[in-house]
């Protein structure tokens, strides 16, 4: 067959999930990548806008236009899009507590654009449940947070008609450390638990709840078992196509289709010798597109220097290329379904229908997946399988190329350079933004704004679609802060259960962990009373798996473990420490903000007169950075490359001797 | 850790009682420490703390119940309504330690969500450290210390069955936080093996029908006067989740610490727990023999209800009495 009469399949959409410093930065990162080839934008908006705070609360210190983009108010979002034209977008938002209120802003900016809000296509992710399993950007309990995800879902299919309302993920919850059994698990019992709340609301007529249905569609992962991964989402499609068809009776087959989005596993991506990121980028790329009938809709590549920090244009131009390269280069659009009718792949696609169906039974046995959330059983069984994870890579069961074996190298030509490979986030970010916020907020008409929160208000009272009234306060120049500002009033605000207080691993135990184990013991006897560690989590990152994992190894260890989730502020770290009365104090931060929080955590301690408590700090931190931070009195900084355990349980027994003058060795 | 130290024991003690958060930290940690150093100077400083032993001070609160019933939530609840009448706050939270390790997770302070500007509210997390009863050996010393700088001091603890007896001998008012539908409270109940608590709570009132009809079973299963005497133990709906019958709950604890005071049994009652301590610490160390050879659990607890209080004292004296070999390092 010569090349020109062969047809190929489109590809998926590709896409770079990006945002940063703020709105005109990010307007022209996007165009920019719009003219490279990218055929959607995938927007990341910054952590205080995710958690519904304006840029200028204390809570948003050091995290404005950190790790995606501020967004504080129509202006800014009319500046994220100027020059795109909305009705010919496609645009994903990565948005979930406040995804009301970003898609009435991005509503706003359509009106304003002169484009009709129902011609407009994309995603707001609006799945609020992973976020307190995993992701973190959570703010109100569980049911009012059901509420606004529902809301958001019949007003879009009733007035957006080609918007994807929610995206279920799974992504986040294998990057938590679920197997691919409990991803289709808890995804699919989430997705019931949406629609079925959906349709209790009331807000669809009967004759239309198949087309809720069919505007569901899903965010999942692959990992590098990529055999394994793809099995997965054939098991997906199946059982989506069977749960719709069973339990919402949907009879039109492309209204049950199993439509999803990927982001390859991350979880998986190294520090050390970060170049063989690229091979495991492009083999979990191949997971999703390799069999026709379970290809995704849409893919974004994280880039190689992902445990390093935040990627550059260049690293990301590299993980859309590797996008193009499989789609346009090789013959893989050509055929037809690979892997039908071969036995091996039935198997174990099989195999995980019926393990899902079992976890699935479990979830229902423990009050459904809302309840779940907050009795922790989900979040313990995703602690538990992470642990398994680590303590298999520990011992070697797990083999990671460059980590625990074929740990030499010759030195990387792609991090030697003068910026040490990492984007930086432009310092000056943070101050514009507030300046700019400021002059907004004088410019509003005080009556509108005000007219515009008291319907918010009410209809969060009463009951009625949130959308209408966000969208109205959107018009105002209600900002991002002020709007949730209303919800916390209503909703009141919620902390999720940690998971951590799942057993002892069976097979736990090590000569080397037995070593650990004996001088927490003799340590703590030494000074008359067992050793304590606090493990705070300060700001506003919701990266808890390295938080979990030391808190589950230290209690193994033989610590006392104080540990109480993740987004507290520095003030409420240092009062913990102090009457908890701990010997050291373990920070965990990934989000980039470890210079202001850290500092904020020293003088906070010093405040109280608890400055004596010895200080550690776990995490992404640029090795820069951890010369600014040691210097600054801090005792230890840990990253991803220390993947050993014991030997990290270890240094902080070392340091808790060294503060309380007993000599290294016990 | 390089605490300024106090002066002296009378002005630590003093710190202690304007409610000095760093002084309060550092006498936990201090009894806490088992070394000797640390032991002669909580020694001084107990004696000192429980000088007055006519006025006891605060109203000492046992919350003990199945683990998942809520205690902590509850707790939550309580102390917010405790401070907007005004009264300080301490709570010891008491989770179990692993077997294996020795370790534990401490994750109570979860639920209470205190904030990081009140300074009345003071919450310390402690591990039974393996202890049989549910209870540390710290929480007696400890809840002392509390009890100079609070008006009330909370201690949760996880009690299924026969666990919770040991809280209720070291409080003024026990408090039973009951799991709708689940029948063991009432079977415990029934059986005698529940120690009969001052309140009885069944939470998650919201749950509706259920725990509805846990409500009525207990108050059923309950002779309604408590073996103490006087006192009609009143059975309470709760929910910590949308804050129905918090008020009433505190009420009520209010109500009888106000009979223990009316009754002017609060100080007995402290010398009582001090004893229990005592005994059980000397029974854990040297067993029946030794309590045999101080004459029998009935005469000592008896001489030492009896005697004026100094914790870590008295329990020097009896170590001595039972080995004089024994280097009495706080004499
Ligand atoms: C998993 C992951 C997630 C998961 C988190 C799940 C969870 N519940 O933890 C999910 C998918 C939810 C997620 C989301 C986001 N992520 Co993320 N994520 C990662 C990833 C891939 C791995 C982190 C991890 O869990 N590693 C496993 C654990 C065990 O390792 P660890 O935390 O490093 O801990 C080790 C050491 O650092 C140390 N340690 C850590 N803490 C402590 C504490 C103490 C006391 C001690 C002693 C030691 C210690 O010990 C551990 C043992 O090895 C990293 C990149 C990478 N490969 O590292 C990005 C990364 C951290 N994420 C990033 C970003 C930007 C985000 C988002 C903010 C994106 C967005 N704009 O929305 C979101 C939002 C999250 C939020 N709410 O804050 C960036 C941060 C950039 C930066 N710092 O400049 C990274 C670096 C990726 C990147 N290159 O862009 N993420
Ligand atoms: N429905 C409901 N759940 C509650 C209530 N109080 C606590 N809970 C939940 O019960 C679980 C256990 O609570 P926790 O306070 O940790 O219980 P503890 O182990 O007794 O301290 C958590 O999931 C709480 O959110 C309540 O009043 N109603
Ligand atoms: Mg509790």
């Amino acid at each position: 067959m010569s090349q020109d009469t062969v047809k190929r399949d489109r590809p998926w959409l590709m896409r770079t999930y990006s945002g940063h410093s703020s709105a005109s930065a990010s307007n022209e990162l996007y165009r920019t990548n719009l003219g490279r080839g990218q055929t959607g934008l995938s927007v990341a908006f910054d952590l205080p806008t995710q958690t519904g705070y304006d840029s200028d609360h204390p809570l948003a210190h050091g995290e404005v236009g950190k790790v995606g983009v501020p967004i504080n108010h129509i202006g800014d979002m009319e500046a994220l899009f100027d020059q795109i034209p909305l009705e010919q977008m496609n645009t994903s938002m990565t948005i979930n507590a406040t995804a009301p209120w970003l898609l009435a802003l991005y509503v706003a900016v359509a009106e304003r654009q002169g484009v009709d809000p129902a011609q407009l296509q994309g995603t707001t992710q609006n799945d609020v449940l992973k976020e307190y399993l995993s992701r973190g950007t959570y703010i109100f309990p569980p049911e009012p947070s059901v509420r606004l995800t529902t809301d958001l879902i019949a007003y879009t299919v009733q007035n957006i008609p080609r918007w994807n309302p929610t995206n279920i993920c799974s992504y986040h919850l294998q990057e938590a450390g679920a197997t691919p059994t409990q991803e289709l698990a808890y995804a699919l019992s989430t997705a019931t638990a949406i629609l079925d709340a959906v349709q209790a609301s009331g807000q669809i007529p009967p004759d239309r709840f198949t087309d809720v249905v069919g505007r569901i569609s899903f965010f999942v992962n692959a990992g590098i078992r990529f055999v394994e991964e793809t099995c997965k989402l054939r098991a997906f499609s199946r059982m989506w196509d069977t749960l719709t068809s069973e339990r919402y009776g949907v009879t039109d087959p492309k209204q049950r289709r199993f439509r999803y989005g990927v982001q390859v596993n991350s979880l998986g991506l190294t520090e050390s010798q970060p170049e063989n990121n690229v091979q495991r980028i492009v083999l979990e790329m191949l997971s999703v597109t390799l069999s026709k009938n379970a290809r995704a809709r849409a893919i974004q590549l994280p880039a190689w220097n992902e445990a390093l920090g935040l990627p550059r244009p260049w690293d990301q131009q590299w993980a859309l290329r590797m996008q193009q390269v499989l789609a346009l280069e090789t013959d893989l659009l050509e055929y037809g379904d690979l892997l039908d009718g071969s036995p091996v792949v039935e198997a174990k696609v099989q195999e995980l229908i019926d393990g899902a169906h079992e976890e699935m039974a479990r979830v229902e046995a423990h009050g459904g997946m809302v309840a779940c959330i907050d009795n922790g059983y989900i979040k313990r069984e995703l602690v538990q399988s992470h642990t398994r994870r680590i303590r298999n890579i520990e011992s070697g069961e797990l083999q990671i190329v460059g980590v625990n074996c074929y740990q030499e190298s010759a030195e990387s030509p792609l991090t030697a350079g003068e910026e040490s490979g990492i984007m930086k986030v432009d310092e000056k970010a943070e101050r514009e933004q507030i300046e700019s916020l400021k002059a907004f907020r004088a410019s509003r008409d005080k009556d509108k704004v005000e007219a515009a929160l008291q319907q918010l208000r009410r209809a969060a009272d009463d009951g009625s679609n949130i959308m209408p009234a966000s969208i109205e306060c959107a018009r105002a120049g209600v900002t991002t802060g002020e709007w949730s500002e209303v919800l916390r009033n209503v909703f009141g605000e919620y902390r999720a259960p940690t998971g951590i207080d799942i057993s002892p691993m069976e097979h736990g135990d090590s000569a080397a962990l037995e070593g650990v184990r004996n001088r927490v013991r003799k340590t703590g006897e030494e000074l008359g009373r067992p050793l304590r560690l606090l493990i705070g989590k300060p700001g506003l990152d919701g990266h808890s798996n390295g938080a979990e994992q030391i808190a589950v190894k230290g209690r193994d260890a033989g610590f006392e473990i104080v540990y109480e989730g993740i987004r507290l502020t520095p003030a409420q770290i240092a009062r913990a420490a102090q009457e908890e009365g701990v010997h050291l104090i373990g920070l965990s931060v990934l989000s980039g903000s470890h210079l202001e929080l850290v500092q904020e955590i020293i003088q906070e301690l010093k405040k109280i007169g608890a400055s004596g408590i010895p200080l550690v700090i776990g995490g992404i931190i640029p090795e820069e950075d951890a010369k600014i931070l040691q210097a600054q009195g801090l005792k230890a900084v840990f990253t991803p490359k220390d993947v050993d355990m014991n030997t990290i349980m270890n240094s902080m027994v070392t340091i808790i001797r060294d503060a309380n003058g007993l000599e290294a060795a016990a | 850790m390089s605490l300024p130290e106090a002066d002296t024991t009378a002005d630590f003690a003093t710190a202690i009682a304007a409610g000095d958060r760093a002084a309060i930290a550092q006498a936990l940690n201090l009894l806490d420490d088992k070394r000797t150093e640390a032991r002669r100077k909580a020694t001084a400083l107990l004696a000192h703390l429980q000088r007055d032993q006519q006025n006891p001070k605060g109203q000492l609160i046992g919350i003990t119940g199945p683990p998942g019933a809520g205690k902590s939530t509850l707790s939550a609840s309580l102390i917010r309504a405790w401070r907007r009448r005004g009264l300080r706050v301490a709570v010891l939270a008491v989770d179990p330690s692993s077997p294996i390790s020795g370790g534990a997770l401490l994750g109570d302070r979860l639920r209470m969500q205190t904030s990081a500007e009140d300074d009345g509210v003071f919450v310390r997390s402690l591990s039974n450290r393996g202890q049989y009863g549910g209870l540390s050996a710290e929480v007696w010393p400890m809840s002392i210390v509390m009890l100079a700088g609070f008006d009330i001091v909370l201690i949760e603890t996880v009690g299924v069955g026969q666990r919770e007896v040991d809280v209720a001998r070291l409080c003024d008012t026990t408090c039973y936080v009951a799991q709708p539908g689940s029948g063991d409270s009432v079977q415990f109940l029934k059986a005698g093996i529940l120690e009969v608590p001052h309140i009885l709570v069944v939470n998650k009132s919201d749950m509706g029908a259920v725990a509805t009809r846990t409500l009525s079973e207990l108050a059923a299963a309950l002779n309604r006067t408590h073996p103490d005497g006087d006192w009609q133990v009143p059975v309470l709906a709760t929910s910590a989740a949308n804050g129905t019958g918090i008020e009433a709950l505190a009420d009520a604890l209010e109500e009888h610490h106000q009979l223990l005071q009316s009754r002017q049994q609060l100080a007995t009652r402290r010398k009582g727990y001090q004893a229990y301590w005592l005994h059980k610490r000397l029974l854990e160390e040297y067993g029946s023999a030794g309590i045999e050879k101080l004459g029998g659990e009935k005469q000592l607890l008896a001489e030492l209800e009896s005697q004026d209080m100094n914790l870590f004292k008295q329990y020097e004296a009896l170590r001595q009495r039972l080995y004089p070999d024994i280097k009495d390092t706080f004499a």
